[in-house]
């Protein structure tokens, strides 16, 4: 979006596209990388905490919205924080009921959402300027984005550290499986290889 | 000599084992941010160190004496951050006048510790690994400091010298500073089987 009056014309299936790729938090925002790293060991947990971050960016995009015009500018940050804590506390106590195992398996990286710079960056760029329709689209998109990002990171440190993709046997028999790629080492060195590609793919300057 | 043992323990373990920007990835968007030079790291190392320190003590006692006994644990998340962005507001504050010169140079990092998530991630895992006296959970908090410190001190150095390397176009920046990363926590592995 080149002027004001662009943004303005842009339908909102640009704001939705935006978080997917243009401006997808993971590749090319660096935001979030702390769950990013932390969760991807497998798909299935990858997944959860993408549904969660999306449920937690649309609820606080949408309080933020609603009260943007009630906000003191000093205690903006305060109130988003408070917010997306609130909310972070909701889809933890839900895990912790439903998906106990889940829940053990992620740990302290849900509460962590709180502190996830995609939330509050959303939050403070869109959601605190703009009206309801466009917050709850923008949160969709970035995490759809954010979600996707994840599987996919997920997706290759799994098939390389077992052989499976979501419990699926996809390497033959014989592949033997890099143990390595499920610890810490696997997640920094396949999200940087990832970025480099990103950045190849789309001819951007580091 | 037991208490000062377990100490210790508690406090190696939390810098080289349980290292929280190699093996719990927390506190990552500071070390890629600010680790381009190695006076500004130690500077936001020594920052982080401050505010882990308080408000670690300052959760562990607010969640063990308080929410603990009345029963409001669900509240946690939000006692913790409100913690924790008061201590940032005090080491923000206190920076801003006795050293100019470094607030300048810390930029946005410095409010950005609020929403760094070693702060948040320790106190939570204070909480997970049950520390139960509150000078263990001192020294870990503070360890927790040092450890992060000697981490983005580490990665300072190195990114200086990777300067002068010559690194593909399309790894330059964060990249190859994750990659780096990795590479770190991959040695750092080798203190696992030092303690228990």
């Amino acid at each position: 979006m080149s002027s004001s009056s662009d943004a303005k014309a842009a339908p909102y299936s640009q704001t939705l596209l935006a978080g997917l790729w243009r401006e997808n938090p993971v590749f090319r925002l660096l935001l979030g990388m702390c769950p990013t790293l932390a969760v991807t060991a497998a798909v299935k947990p990858a997944f959860t905490m993408g549904c969660c971050v999306i449920f937690v960016l649309l609820c606080s995009n949408v309080i933020v919205s609603l009260m943007r015009n009630l906000l003191k500018p000093h205690l903006r940050i305060l109130m988003f924080t408070l917010t997306i804590a609130t909310f972070v506390t909701v889809a933890d106590l839900f895990l912790k009921a439903f998906l106990p195992r889940m829940s053990e398996t992620l740990g302290p990286y849900v509460p962590l959402i709180i502190v996830n710079c995609i939330i509050i960056c959303r939050a403070e760029a869109c959601a605190s300027k703009n009206p309801l329709v466009v917050s709850i689209i923008d949160a969709v998109g970035m995490g759809v984005g954010f979600t996707l990002t994840l599987c996919v990171l997920a997706a290759v440190r799994e098939l390389l550290a077992t052989g499976k993709v979501f419990e699926v046997q996809l390497m033959p028999e014989a592949f033997v499986p890099w143990a390595a790629m499920s610890m810490p080492v696997g997640a920094f060195i396949t999200l940087g290889l990832l970025l480099g590609l990103v950045n190849a793919a789309t001819g951007k300057k580091a | 000599m037991d208490t000062l043992n377990v100490l210790l323990m508690g406090f190696i373990s939390v810098v080289l084992i349980n290292n929280l920007v190699f093996t719990k990835f927390l506190g990552i968007c500071p070390y890629l941010g600010v680790s381009g030079r190695i006076d500004m790291a130690f500077g936001m190392g020594m920052a982080v160190t401050f505010v882990v320190t308080l408000s670690g003590t300052l959760t562990w006692m607010i969640d063990n004496w308080i929410l603990m006994r009345l029963g409001l644990e669900v509240t946690r998340y939000v006692c913790f951050i409100l913690v924790i962005a008061g201590a940032v507001q005090l080491v923000e504050m206190y920076v801003r006048k006795f050293f100019p010169s470094l607030y300048e140079s810390f930029g946005i990092f410095l409010p950005l510790i609020t929403t760094n998530c070693a702060i948040l991630g320790l106190c939570l895992f204070l909480n997970l690994w049950m520390i139960d006296n509150l000078l263990d959970a001192v020294v870990r908090s503070f360890g927790a400091g040092i450890g992060f410190t000697m981490a983005i001190c580490i990665m300072a150095g190195i990114r200086e010298n990777l300067k002068m390397a010559d690194v593909p176009e399309c790894l330059k920046g964060a990249p190859i500073t994750l990659i780096t990363a990795g590479l770190l926590s991959l040695a750092f592995m080798g203190f696992a089987g030092m303690i228990r």
